[in-house]
């Protein structure tokens, strides 16, 4: 297991988009994307459905590969990553939450560690810690099976599966797409304090402008396979572009942009 | 009445002819799991496979028992008279239920928790053996339930072939024309097939509990203690 890059001034992109492109059969889904994520930095992508923004999570941990151009993870190309392990330093929070029912909450939290063969105590020890750390008591919530949760309780067991092995990267998929606003809000708010304060690498994806302002430390903006807007959220909230401003719900049309 | 004196001057008879019923069955449908779940998996691994070999034992099942045991007996070591034959083409009939049910119990998984599994960075076989089967138990199951009622019903006619069993009951009233030999052999083989329905259906209702809830995750307000 190789430890991420602090040793050479975190100056390597955690993960960087080269000119990346992909097709499902004839409909082209990513067009010559280009992107860097840094250490420690959350950056949203915003998009409406269909414009590829879960594409491109599924590009970093290797469940597809690219038509063309690289994906970069820690400065390796995806394609020579064994998909295995890159996956387990990978954190993925999604957004069917796809928690295992059969598994009790413990078990759920723990599952990376356990393919990872820790030891049981250490990972008995580390899971209790993450409920606790998103706000599931372990002597209340470990031996729960997923149905006996609320869906924000649930998404929180997510969460900590996906800290479970300390992976340096996490990626989003809508995570609380599923959620009343009222959870909703609650969570973002823990789990923005919580990867700050863990000082991961955090990709999210999301429809909903207003989270992806919460979230990110840069906003993109993804559309027909492409960033048509990628800077701060401050930039964002200014941008003339006619995209962001329809996302920003200027009563522009949204068919205005690309 | 009559049948019930039958059963009580014949009870040495009867219990033989109910072993050698459950033998054959239970023979039969447990080879036909051994065979039949490693197909069912590999068919959810190779779709190619899933025609041709659904299609073939489509087949099987569509013949007429009496005519299969005919067919079969002429065969080296999985025919000839007794109870090999009778266990062969129990197997055959008890392949389609099997399979079938093993590839659809599999493929039924919800995709959201086969996705996090594989983006979890479980290999394939950590995802069939912690994720897919577990999650796939009920319906295969139930699959298992099928194949085992279908043949406690056609094991009575290999008694025909001399495989025993409690056919034996039922040929042998036909051939004397004596209704209570008849029930005799039939009664128990019903009451055989519906306790082993009932003693399959709450194992797979056991294993289906999961099945239920692993949907509509996000809706809230599921458990105690609010949204935390």
């Amino acid at each position: 297991m190789q430890e991420r890059g602090h040793t050479e001034g975190g100056s390597e992109p955690v993960v960087e988009f080269r000119d990346v492109s992909l097709s499902f059969g004839d409909t082209s889904v990513l067009r010559g994307l280009d992107f860097r994520l840094t250490e420690a930095e959350t950056l949203a992508l915003v998009g409406r459905s269909g414009s590829g923004k879960s594409t491109v999570l599924r590009l970093v941990n290797r469940l597809l590969e690219p038509d063309g151009g690289q994906v970069r993870v820690s400065g390796r190309p995806t394609t020579e990553w064994d998909p295995i392990e890159l996956r387990r330093r990978t954190g993925y929070v999604l957004q069917g939450i796809g928690l295992f029912p059969h598994l009790t909450v413990r078990e759920n939290a723990g599952l990376v560690p356990g393919l990872e063969d820790w030891d049981g105590e250490r990972a008995r020890r580390r899971v209790d810690e993450l409920l606790e750390v998103v706000g599931l008591p372990p002597a209340e919530y470990a031996d729960r099976y997923p149905r006996e949760l609320s869906g924000g309780q649930q998404q929180r067991v997510g969460v900590a599966r996906a800290l479970a092995a300390d992976p340096p990267l996490l990626l989003c998929d809508e995570p609380f797409g599923a959620l009343d606003p009222i959870t909703r809000r609650e969570l973002q708010g823990e789990f923005r304090e919580l990867s700050r304060r863990l000082e991961k690498s955090l990709l999210f994806v999301t429809h909903d402008v207003n989270e992806a302002l919460l979230m990110g430390d840069r906003i993109g903006l993804l559309e027909e396979g492409d960033l048509a807007f990628l800077g701060a959220p401050e930039a964002f909230r200014e941008s003339e572009h006619p995209l962001v401003r329809a996302f920003l719900g200027d009563g522009a049309g949204i068919r205005g942009g690309s | 009445m009559e049948f019930l004196r039958y059963l009580a001057g014949n009870q040495d008879l009867l219990l033989e002819r109910t072993l050698e019923h459950v033998y054959l069955v239970g023979t039969a449908v447990g080879l036909a799991v051994l065979v039949g779940v490693p197909v069912g998996i590999v068919l959810t691994r190779r779709e190619r496979y899933r025609g041709p070999v659904i299609g073939v034992v489509n087949v099987i099942q569509t013949i007429p028992s009496l005519a299969l045991f005919g067919f079969l007996i002429p065969l080296p070591v999985l025919g000839g008279i007794g109870a090999s034959t009778a266990i062969t083409a129990l197997f055959g009939y008890s392949l389609l239920p099997v399979i079938r049910n093993t590839y659809e119990g599999i493929r039924g998984v919800d995709p959201a928790v086969v996705e996090a599994g594989r983006a979890m960075g479980m290999t394939d076989r950590q995802l069939l053996r912690r994720v897919e089967l577990p999650l796939a138990l009920g319906v295969i199951l139930g699959g298992i339930r099928l194949a085992t009622v279908i043949g406690i019903g056609i094991a009575t006619i290999a008694a025909a072939i001399g495989a025993g069993g409690l056919g034996e009951f039922i040929f042998q009233g036909l051939s004397m024309v004596n209704n209570t030999v008849i029930l005799a052999g039939a009664v128990p083989a019903a009451l055989l097939a519906l306790a082993a329905d009932w003693g399959l259906s709450r194992l797979e209702s056991r294993f289906s509990r999961w099945r239920e809830g692993s949907r509509g995750a996000g809706a809230p307000g599921g458990g105690p203690g609010g949204g935390g």
